[in-house]
């Protein structure tokens, strides 16, 4: 088998005696259309930043392609290729949808240093380009903080599809989207390359089990279970934490497979 | 590095039709807003030939406040780094600019240019320190900055002058004949004043420029593009370091005499207040802002019994009111005013 893209190993965080995230290991081989999901608190959105380097591991390593991560700084790794779009939209408000996808764009293209604004041509096309993707080349010159929730969504994509990423990790991308905006976006991230290795955190399990080839279910911090998204479906372990019977026998400390610490 | 091919994101006829007319409609804004700029500059060029010397002397030093000022604004308005210590960089290529003079030679550009190399290797000295930290604590290193080298000049008195001030600055020389009239000085200043304007505005219009904003609005989401702020935030003091130093170059060359003080607080915090009173971040906002401090300061001030500061306090607390965003913001409102008048 290849190596794979994403390999974390006993990854945990905790934030005083909380585990937010709790001995996780996983495997994203390349090229993976991979979902989590899990219950609200269950450290989805927490995994991501360990991901990226926004939050460090309290422990475990990190490994992107077989080198370790675990150490690098946040916009180092976002060079070696990982590139993510936030739960709570991240943009810059005050400029333009297309010069916030620009400024993602700019770093692909070498254009970086130029002071010629006419050197820019590439990155500008290309930042177009992604915005007809995503369906927004009309509002391309319009600045983020006019936008709608649902457009502003769109952008985020634009931004992180345009740092050409090889693992993109997408949290909940269509939260807020109207139906007919979150199918355009399962579209566009259908048609992504196989070069681009997904992991996408996402509460509408329409999108989700449109998209995903596996599935991972994390639950208080662990992972409940990682399989295909039918045998996800057929887990009565997964709808216990959804549904709740999980719960109450939480709080009666009748020795579960989930535990809740509080010191 | 994987690069996605742009043709496999789905086709994109819009997207490539919608890029082929940029390029025209870019030509005709360069024209509309060059047009202006082009006219400014002839009628500045043109001031000495119908003004007195001693208006000449006035606009010579509003000039050079306004490149300081501009130079500061690269940092404050454009990358979020508000900054009490700029002086110290404007002091030493004055400092420099005077020392070459004296020493070794005053012809063009030679004192300019080492002061504004001078300023530059300060501010990468002092920089890697100050952009570190963020907020309140960058407020006060620039500010201990600022005071160091006010300090220093006082004290390296043999080097310096000390407190009586490096005077005896002979006059620029342009291929050997020393500038002495008001008029011919102005225009010294006026070249390299717009060179410094047009290197400001290249560097704030470039993508670096671009990738400064986004560090002033969002810097968080800069590092997860894999931008390195720090970086960015300190090549950023260092070019504006250098252009407060050519800033301070000119300004030898013009008075021939530098103090302690134009290396201390009350020039920085003057100079914040120009950019503040012309609007941060527009960087032509800042050299209206400039150009009402030094009148205010120096042309208005010395008829009302020293009450200059006085003055200049009430316009800014006035500007403040009236004007948040500052003149830069009065222009905002008008634009805005004539596009709703259209519709």
């Amino acid at each position: 088998m290849t190596e794979p893209l994403l390999s974390l190993a006993g990854v945990g965080r905790s934030f005083g005696a909380l585990k937010a995230v709790d001995d996780v290991s996983l495997d994203v081989p390349v090229g993976a259309r991979h979902a989590l999901i899990g219950p609200n608190g269950a450290g989805k959105s927490t995994l991501f930043k360990l991901i990226t380097g926004a939050l460090s591991a309290s422990s475990g390593t990190i490994a992107l392609a077989g080198s370790d991560i675990t150490r690098l700084a946040e916009h180092q790794r976002a060079r070696r290729g990982i590139s993510q779009t936030l739960q709570h939209s991240s943009l810059f408000l005050t400029q333009s949808v297309v010069q916030n996808v620009l400024l993602a764009a700019q770093r692909q293209h070498g254009s970086r240093r130029s002071l010629v604004p006419r050197r820019q041509a590439a990155a500008r096309d290309r930042a177009r380009a992604l915005l007809a993707d995503v369906g927004l080349e009309h509002r391309a010159d319009v600045p983020v903080a006019a936008l709608s929730h649902g457009e502003r969504r769109q952008v985020e994509v634009a931004v992180a599809l345009a740092c050409a990423p090889r693992l993109l990790l997408l949290d909940e991308p269509a939260a807020g989207m109207s139906p007919a905006e979150s199918a355009r976006l399962v579209g566009l991230l259908k048609s992504l390359p196989e070069s681009v290795t997904l992991v996408i955190v996402e509460h509408d399990l329409d999108v989700v089990f449109a998209l995903a080839g596996s599935v991972t279910v994390l639950h208080l911090g662990r992972v409940l279970l990682t399989g295909s998204p039918d045998e996800v479906r057929g887990s009565s372990a997964v709808q216990e934490a959804y549904l709740g019977t999980g719960r109450g026998s939480l709080f009666l400390d009748d020795g579960g497979s989930s535990r809740l610490e509080v010191s | 590095m994987s690069v996605i091919p742009d043709a496999s994101v789905q086709p994109t006829a819009p997207g490539t039709g919608a890029a082929a007319p940029a390029p025209t409609s870019r030509r005709s804004v360069l024209l509309r807003r060059g047009l202006p700029v082009l006219a400014l500059v002839l009628v500045l060029a043109a001031m000495p030939l119908f003004v007195a010397p001693f208006t000449a002397n006035t606009l010579s030093r509003i000039l050079i406040f306004a490149l300081f000022a501009v130079s500061l604004d690269l940092l404050v308005g454009i990358t979020g780094l508000p900054s009490l210590g700029h002086a110290a960089y404007f002091g030493i290529g004055a400092y420099t600019a005077g020392l070459v003079s004296i020493h070794w030679t005053s012809e063009a550009p030679v004192p300019v240019l080492l002061a504004a190399a001078a300023g530059a290797v300060a501010a990468v000295g002092t920089g890697w320190l100050a952009v570190r930290s963020g907020g309140v604590y960058f407020l006060m290193l620039t500010l201990a900055i600022g005071e160091l080298t006010h300090q220093l000049a006082t004290r390296l008195s043999s080097v310096t002058g000390g407190s009586n001030g490096l005077f005896g600055i002979p006059s620029v020389r342009v291929a050997g004949e020393p500038l002495t009239l008001a008029g011919l000085v102005y225009w010294y200043v006026l070249v390299f004043a717009l060179l410094g304007f047009l290197g400001l505005w290249l560097v704030a219009h470039s993508p670096f420029g671009g990738a400064l904003r986004g560090i002033r609005d969002n810097e968080p989401r800069m590092r997860s593009l894999g931008y390195s702020p720090f970086r960015y935030k300190f090549a950023a003091f260092v070019i504006a370091g250098g252009f407060a130093g050519l800033a301070g170059g000119l300004f030898a060359g013009l008075l021939r005499i530098v103090n302690p003080s134009d290396a201390g607080f009350t020039t920085s915090a003057l100079l914040l207040l120009a950019v503040v009173l012309g609007g941060a971040g527009t960087l032509w906002g800042p050299i209206l802002g400039a150009a009402v401090v030094v009148l205010v300061r120096d042309t208005f001030g010395p008829q009302l019994d020293g009450h200059g500061p006085l003055l200049l306090g009430v316009v800014f607390a006035v500007a403040v009111y009236v004007l948040p965003r500052g003149f830069a913001g009065l222009a905002g409102l008008l634009t805005r005013r004539q596009r709703g008048g259209a519709a």
